[in-house]
């Protein structure tokens, strides 16, 4: 009795913070933000309940737009840095010694004890008229004036793999590291060439890291708001820039609160899509075995 | 005709000699075990031989024909993984047709090829099992049979059984030398287990160090082993130092450190005062008095009941002689405490020079 009686308070005890974190932080703001879009403005101080906010987003085609630009250019940003994390994860996982495995990690990792802001500067610094490569193009001559390579969707979508790339590459590493290197060996052995081996091993086994990552990064992408701003400049259509709009600049929170839950139920949308097609589901890429 | 040669094989990793100068064949249909201590050299050899490694001198002849050019997944020699390395995300039947598949047969060839290699192993209707709901000993045969359905020239296996209990690997010793037989196609297994590569093989070789000590029947390595590292590796035995006195005939004569002074067989040749080491089976060393003997006595330390493995331990000095005979039928009743003397034949005694110090 008395044991069952430690084992529900230590229960209680751990579960009472998540619950606290869950309620406050995660479900109670989505309600009020829910509540809010389903908030129509009549006039001061005069409200009425209706889908007028979405209707609203619906009937302005530079609205949805921009949701439709910021969802593709999230999706060609994830799928970037799964072609530039995957080799990179590969490295770090098989081909490393053990010893560099650790110091390789810790490179991937040290962009992030700097700020998102800084690091966008950073490529400001690089990137602007004045910037180091406009001014090393001039020095070699393969420019006759300063050029701008800022504020255009290059940039953006440079800047943003950069971002998320790490968020790519620890999942799919810590996948391909529990890989016994047997299994690709046998891959060859029973007569399988190198892209045998790749498609039919390697990237069965790694899928669950690649859904992982590719969740986690166009999550992170679809929903960031410097490096867009700051790398694609005041015009770079980006979602968030408009739900930011709507809150601060037009004060109209109810306009924000709907432009918030059509980002949230339309990348969970893309995301839900994204595993239909590879054929995963979100338990199995969770908790795997 | 040899399904598989390998001459003067070596491979050098920075300046250790993993597998020196290295020559065997295998003839067509033979069991043939590579049995070694972890570190001699023999899953080198092995990788070798599947193209993982490349040999730095040395060539590999499979059916006559070298194959140091040939790439690992184009050589007709398939491989059976230590941990199996069945791919977790195929199902039991995707798993046996993946070779077939990467060859590039037809659909409906590889429903009847999978089928019946699945038949020929007794596990028939398995095809759409997940590889996690086998048992550890159905596993094993899906590994074999992933590569048997190739009909590939040799199958390569690497110890196998060691992640299995013991009871199935004895069990697995018997269902694998059964295969052989059914397939009828080159095995060469490699073991740090002896009496693995006893009981199945037609020929072992025992490796050390990077080299082949000997090649045998296992008879042969047991009754007549020829080096002190095969007579020590193979099977039980007592180990003993000592010094030769006088060499007669293929007789040496003997004074051991811990005494007494005893006549031996010599394993190789040995001249008078030099250091050597006598091998004693523990099942040739009797309690009961035998004529012309060799004698040592001591005091009966414990009694090791073990079945048809029972031991009496006898300490003689520092040393605990290993004795086998008359524990079981009683013939020779002794307890604890007891002192005895244990006779063993001059024949039984093999003696070889003992390794240089260092």
């Amino acid at each position: 009795m008395k044991s069952s009686d430690a084992s529900r308070l230590t229960l209680i005890l751990l579960f009472t913070p998540f619950a606290l974190w869950i309620i406050l932080l995660v479900i109670l703001p989505q309600i009020g933000v829910g509540w809010l879009s389903l908030r129509e403005k009549l006039g001061p101080r005069e409200y009425a309940f209706g889908f007028g906010n979405y209707l609203d987003f619906f009937r302005e085609p530079i609205y949805w737009n921009t949701l439709l630009r910021t969802a593709w250019i999230s999706v060609l940003v994830t799928i970037l840095a799964l072609f530039i994390g995957f080799p990179v994860a590969w490295y770090i996982a098989k081909i490393a010694r053990q010893r560099s495995r650790a110091a390789l990690f810790l490179m991937c990792l040290i962009p992030l004890w700097v700020s998102d802001l800084v690091r966008a500067f950073g490529w400001i610094l690089l990137l602007r008229e004045t910037g180091i490569i406009s001014g090393a193009l001039q020095w070699a001559g393969l420019s006759s004036g300063p050029v701008e390579l800022l504020y255009n969707d290059i940039t953006v979508v440079i800047g943003m793999v950069y971002t998320v790339v790490l968020f790519m590459i620890v999942p799919l590493v810590s996948t391909l590291d529990g890989m016994d290197n047997a299994l690709l060996e046998a891959g060859y052995n029973l007569g399988g060439s190198r892209l045998t081996v790749f498609r039919r091993i390697v990237i069965p086994y790694a899928m669950p890291g690649i859904v992982a990552g590719c969740i986690i990064t166009f999550m992170l992408a679809a929903g960031s708001y410097l490096t867009p701003i700051l790398l694609g400049g005041k015009n770079s259509m980006w979602f968030t820039e408009q739900i930011y709009e709507q809150f601060v600049t037009r004060y109209n929170w109810e306009s924000g609160a709907t432009f918030g839950v059509l980002l949230l139920v339309f990348t969970s949308g893309v995301v839900w899509l994204g595993l239909r097609l590879t054929g995963q589901n979100l338990a199995s890429t969770v908790a795997k075995e | 005709m040899h399904d598989l040669e390998c001459v003067n094989l070596t491979r050098v990793f920075g300046r250790h000699r993993a597998v020196n100068d290295v020559s065997f064949t295998v003839p067509r249909g033979s069991f043939f075990s590579i049995l070694g201590p972890s570190g001699c050299g023999k899953t080198t050899l092995m990788r070798m031989i599947a193209g993982f490694e490349t040999p730095d001198s040395g060539d590999i002849r499979i059916k006559g024909k070298s194959v140091l050019d040939v790439p690992p997944n184009r050589r007709s020699v398939k491989m059976v993984f230590q941990h199996l390395a069945l791919f977790p995300m195929m199902n039991v039947g995707e798993n046996i047709a993946y070779g077939l598949k990467c060859r590039g047969e037809s659909r409906s060839e590889i429903a009847r090829k999978v089928e019946d290699v699945l038949a020929r192993i007794g596990l028939p209707g398995v095809a759409e099992k997940q590889v996690a709901q086998l048992s550890g000993g159905q596993k094993q045969r899906i590994a074999i049979a992933r590569c048997m359905v190739l009909e590939p020239d040799v199958l390569l296996l690497d110890e196998p059984l060691g992640a299995l209990d013991l009871k199935l690997r004895e069990q697995m010793k018997i269902e694998l030398k059964l295969l052989q037989h059914q397939f009828n196609t080159t095995f060469l297994y490699i073991t740090h287990d002896q009496s693995e590569a006893l009981v199945m093989s037609d020929t072992v070789a025992v490796m050390n160090a990077g080299r082949f000590e000997q090649i045998g029947t296992p008879k042969e390595l047991y009754n007549q082993p020829g080096s002190g590292f095969v007579a020590g590796f193979v099977g039980d035995t007592n180990r003993w130092a000592g010094r030769v006195t006088g060499v007669n005939g293929d007789e040496a004569r003997i004074a051991l450190d811990q005494g007494p002074e005893i006549i031996a067989r010599q394993g190789a040749t040995l001249a008078a005062g030099c250091r050597a080491e006598v091998f004693i089976r523990p099942e040739t060393l009797s309690l009961a008095p035998i004529e012309g003997a060799n004698q040592v006595s001591g005091t009966v330390d414990s009694l090791l009941f073990n079945g048809a493995n029972s031991r009496i331990l006898l300490r003689s000095g520092e040393r605990l002689i290993e004795i086998a005979q008359g524990v079981m039928d009683a013939t020779t009743p002794v307890a604890r405490g007891d002192s005895v003397t244990a006779s063993f034949r001059p024949t039984h005694a093999l003696a070889f020079p003992a390794p240089e110090a260092g």
